[in-house]
């Protein structure tokens, strides 16, 4: 239905809607927990080509990704930490790259990655055909099975030079925040309606438990939480559609919110529901599990947390 | 959603700075702030005066009708001349409660002839009106109110107590809701009227707040007389232009009040954090700032998007209710880490020794009152849990029941 590329633009072959269609699409993908792999392929792969690829990769793989041809992906660095430079390890010599990405998400049935390699000083942003020479793939067990991710090495595989710099990569990284900030408020929102609609059926104590204020103030903070993510996550939309300055700090100050209020939203939903909730035939582990794992895609919390001050202290020394 | 002014937008916005930098200074963000201190009668004076140019130049009351001392304008026009003119150091808005609240509801029950006299002089902050709803034993229930209403002829003569009223000593005109029926349940005996505040029979006392400040009044009534044309709404009406006014009061409020986070970071910039070095390379401390940056922030463009609903006509809904929520807590949890940040010191008033002019300590003061004023935060998470996400009404055992044989009634 041509959602996937619905801000792709028209000259490589997609929706040409721009930024608020596709937070349409991802606000409702979270709602739904839909397993496709909209984080890796849209609000990372496809985003990364668009910021840091040649007009040649565009023109080759845009079309593609639209189309849902082919699934893309990033790869930034392997094991635990933040998103940082220190965290990749995978070098690039005379256009071939070598060493380890984990976890990748979708790297298990992704054919495309922009990995980030080191190049003697710095750090530069490869794009890899995952289903060429000296590609391994594992896939690795989630936290949220819908979610799925790999461990990805490469043995002198063919990589092709895109934007250099880490710069370039916290491009790709902004731009992912704010998409994915849609997805986390749609679960947060799915999280809370599940919630209340529970509060009004269920009684106890010979009365709707929804009529209880320990019932009623956690769900008005729940609400609250997700409307101030809501709000942050369109600014975020708004900084990205205008390409304005304010992105960065706009893409952190969205992550922030809706890492945080997914999470309260889904973990107050078991809660709302008692033990109904921790079983696996309810959805709320579904949320449960998305929530956290959204919050985790692109670096913690703690780590978005840093990057809005930093933000703030580079305004104010302005 | 569109957070760019359009063309008509941006030449207001223009017309708007224009008529303020001529006619005000900038504010300095890092001069002292007042403290959360009385409103003398120099500043009554100045406000009047403030609001009389913004009226003469269509500033004052945007969106009211021009024959009222409006400009016809949009909502849109209104929130972008309060963005700007919260850049300068005007004097405080004593007419919120007033042309925000009060006469919202007044224009909506009175006759064209009362709407005519009272609402110019108003607009032009000749006639400052205050809200006479609380009293000791109605605050969050305010439908609980005992004041008295009786009639006698064609006037009603009034009795009893309200408190927690702003600026009752400046208004001259106060918009009342008194017990007309104590023999019908407590919501359908309430009836409203206006009042000259300067009559005989009314009795002003300044309320000393923890703060050290007196912003609130207790309001005495003995045998007020109060003509039956004073009347809104019909007898046991009352509370339908209870509800109107305080709606109103939900839009009005929720505006960020400093320490903001901007603020704080400041503050970890002066002082030293436990290892010496400046408190803002405390990781604890940044992830406190980021925290609050991002709720104040979501208040921010939250209010936003009501603006742009506002100016596609659509009505302000409850779920205004958050902004008032996250900033009043917002503040005094700011308050309270600045003073830690500034650990043993933290409780320093003198202005000389303390950073930032006592800014931290001072809103560690005023912010509980906060919570409590224009709603508490409890009743605002009642009304988005009931109005917004649908839940049940708590079991309620005073709504059916005649008020007088209620429980605590008399």
């Amino acid at each position: 239905m041509g959602w996937l590329g619905a801000a792709i633009p028209e000259e490589y072959e997609g929706g040409g809607l721009g930024y608020e269609a596709l937070c349409v699409l991802a606000e409702e993908l979270g709602r739904a927990v839909a397993p496709v792999p909209f984080a890796a392929s849209i609000a990372l792969g496809a985003e990364a080509i668009l910021a840091a690829g040649t007009e040649a990769q565009k023109r080759e793989h845009l079309p593609r990704i639209a189309r849902g041809e082919t699934i893309a992906t990033v790869a930034l660095g392997a094991g635990p930490g933040e998103p940082t430079q220190a965290r990749v390890q995978a070098n690039l010599r005379d256009g071939r790259i070598s060493g380890e990405a984990w976890p990748v998400p979708d790297g298990g049935v992704a054919g495309l990655a922009v990995v980030a390699a080191r190049d003697g000083s710095g750090v530069t942003l490869v794009l890899v055909d995952l289903n060429g020479a000296g590609v391994t793939r594992t896939a690795i067990e989630t936290l949220d099975p819908t979610d799925p991710q790999a461990r990805l090495r490469f043995d002198n595989a063919p990589a092709t030079p895109m934007a250099r710099g880490w710069d370039a990569v916290q491009g790709v990284l902004d731009r992912a925040a704010v998409l994915i900030a849609f997805a986390q408020v749609g679960g947060a929102s799915a999280c809370l309606e599940m919630a209340a609609v529970y509060a009004k059926e269920r009684h106890a104590f010979g009365r709707p438990i929804g009529s209880f204020q320990a019932i009623k103030h956690r769900l008005a903070d729940v609400y609250i939480a997700t409307e101030l993510a809501r709000s942050n996550a369109y600014y975020g939309a708004w900084a990205l559609e205008t390409g304005s300055a304010e992105l960065p700090l706009a893409a952190a100050t969205a992550r922030v919110s809706a890492s945080e209020a997914g999470f309260f939203a889904a973990k107050e939903n078991i809660q709302v529901h008692g033990g109904i909730g921790f079983t696996w035939e309810m959805d709320c582990h579904v949320f449960y599990r998305r929530a956290k794992h959204l919050g985790l895609v692109l670096g913690s919390v703690r780590h978005w947390k840093d990057r809005v001050v930093s933000e703030l202290e580079m305004r104010n020394a302005a | 959603m569109d957070f760019d002014d359009t063309p008509e937008e941006a030449a207001f916005r223009a017309e708007a700075r224009a008529f303020l930098s001529a006619n005000a200074r900038p504010k300095d963000r890092r001069g002292p702030t007042a403290r959360y201190g009385d409103t003398d009668e120099g500043d009554v004076g100045a406000a009047r005066e403030w609001q009389r140019k913004k009226a003469e130049a269509g500033f004052a009351c945007i969106t009211w009708a021009k024959e009222w001392g409006g400009r016809g304008g949009t909502p849109m026009q209104q929130i972008i001349f309060n963005q700007e003119e919260a850049n300068y150091d005007v004097p405080p808005n004593i007419f919120l409660i007033g042309l925000g609240m009060c006469l919202p509801a007044f224009i909506t029950y009175a006759k064209p002839e009362q709407i005519t006299r009272y609402v110019p002089p108003a607009v032009r902050g000749e006639e400052i009106w205050c809200q006479l709803f609380s009293e000791p034993s109605a605050g969050s229930d305010v439908a609980g109110l005992r004041t008295r209403a009786e009639k006698r002829g064609d006037e009603w003569i009034i009795n009893g107590q309200k408190i927690w009223t702003s600026g009752a000593h400046y208004s001259r005109n106060g918009l009342l809701i008194a017990r007309t029926d104590p023999n019908v349940p407590k919501h359908a005996g309430l009836t409203a009227f206006f009042i000259d505040m300067k009559s005989p029979g009314i009795e002003i006392r300044p309320i000393h707040q923890m703060s050290g400040a007196s912003n609130f009044n207790e309001v005495f009534f003995t045998d007020l007389r109060v003509p039956d044309a004073n009347r809104l709404g019909a007898v046991g009406q009352g509370w339908k232009v209870a509800i109107t006014t305080l709606m109103n009061e939900r839009v009005a409020g929720g505006e960020p009040r400093r320490p903001v986070p901007a603020d704080l970071l400041e503050l970890a910039r002066l002082v030293p954090g436990e290892d010496g070095r400046p408190a803002i390379q405390d990781q604890a401390v940044r992830e406190r700032i980021a925290e609050w940056h991002a709720q104040a922030a979501g208040v921010t463009y939250t209010r936003l998007r009501t603006f742009t609903a506002l100016s596609r006509g659509e009505t302000p809904g409850p779920e205004n209710s958050i902004g008032k929520i996250v900033s009043a807590s917002l503040q005094q949890q700011i308050a309270s880490f600045g003073l830690d940040m500034l650990g043993m010191a933290g409780g320093v008033m003198d202005e000389a020794l303390t950073p930032m002019h006592g800014l931290f300590q001072n809103a560690l003061l005023s912010s509980p009152g906060m919570r409590i004023a224009g709603g508490s935060d409890e009743i605002l998470r009642n009304i988005i849990a009931e109005r917004v996400l649908g839940l049940p009404g708590d079991v309620r055992v005073d709504k059916d029941k005649p008020f007088n044989q209620q429980a605590g009634s008399r």
